[in-house]
């Protein structure tokens, strides 16, 4: 699935839009996400799940092509927790 | 942010009401978790991808208690951050990229060892 897939279900299912209409809503949507998750503010969306920053400490590494030990510099990265109510639908099938 | 508060920021700026909002705001979650249900994979460009992960039956262990607990087999979504919101996420935080202008080392290996492999992304589980 792509983002023009996600556009054509809003077609179909909210009605009213034209395709750039609906195209410009789902980026819009994204776009808003982006901004938010940039801050370092998390999102909930019940049903779905969380996206969460977190903040990682610098720790050492290695280059697994080298074996060469580096530092793993402090960054920010995003992460995402499915909610349960996701984690349920995935399993309940066959 | 939660939904509520997206559906209305989407509201806000696109002039819709804030029902066919919360419809728009819907749909995009519901069509991605009915793609993720049917296992078909995700791809929003600049925001990232889902996929799903098969996990095989193992024996965890009960973090508090110390007892062996049965995880049956099953399915979880992994989400991989795409390349500009793994950017952007991590610009402010970071004084630059300077340090670090890719991802993954792509300096001339000279032998190659074998364990390239294990260079997964973190396949956190919960255990109980």
């Amino acid at each position: 699935m792509t983002k023009a897939d996600i556009v054509d279900k809003v077609c179909d299912r909210v009605g009213g839009f034209s395709k750039k209409e609906a195209a410009d809503l789902v980026d819009q949507v994204f776009d808003t996400m982006k901004q938010v998750l940039e801050t370092g503010e998390k999102i909930k969306i019940s049903g779905f799940g969380n996206f969460v920053v977190r903040d990682k400490k610098p720790r050492p590494g290695r280059n697994p092509q080298t074996g060469d030990e580096i530092t793993i510099e402090a960054r920010r990265v995003l992460t995402f927790k499915p909610s349960n109510v996701l984690k349920v639908a995935l399993n309940s099938g066959e | 942010m939660t939904k509520s508060e997206l559906i209305e920021r989407v509201a806000q700026e696109s002039g819709l009401t804030k029902g066919r909002a919360e419809m728009v705001v819907n749909t995009i979650f519901e069509s991605m978790t009915h793609a993720l249900v049917a296992g078909d994979g995700i791809e929003i460009r600049g925001f990232g991808s889902f996929t799903v992960r098969q996990y095989k039956a193992y024996e965890g262990r009960n973090p508090r208690t110390g007892d062996v607990v049965h995880v049956a087999p099953k399915r979880l979504p992994f989400f991989k951050v795409g390349k500009e919101l793994r950017e952007r996420v991590n610009g402010r935080w970071t004084p630059s990229e300077k340090v670090e202008p890719s991802p993954r080392p792509t300096e001339p290996s000279p032998p190659k060892p074998s364990f390239t492999r294990r260079r997964d992304e973190n396949l956190s589980e919960d255990v109980i």
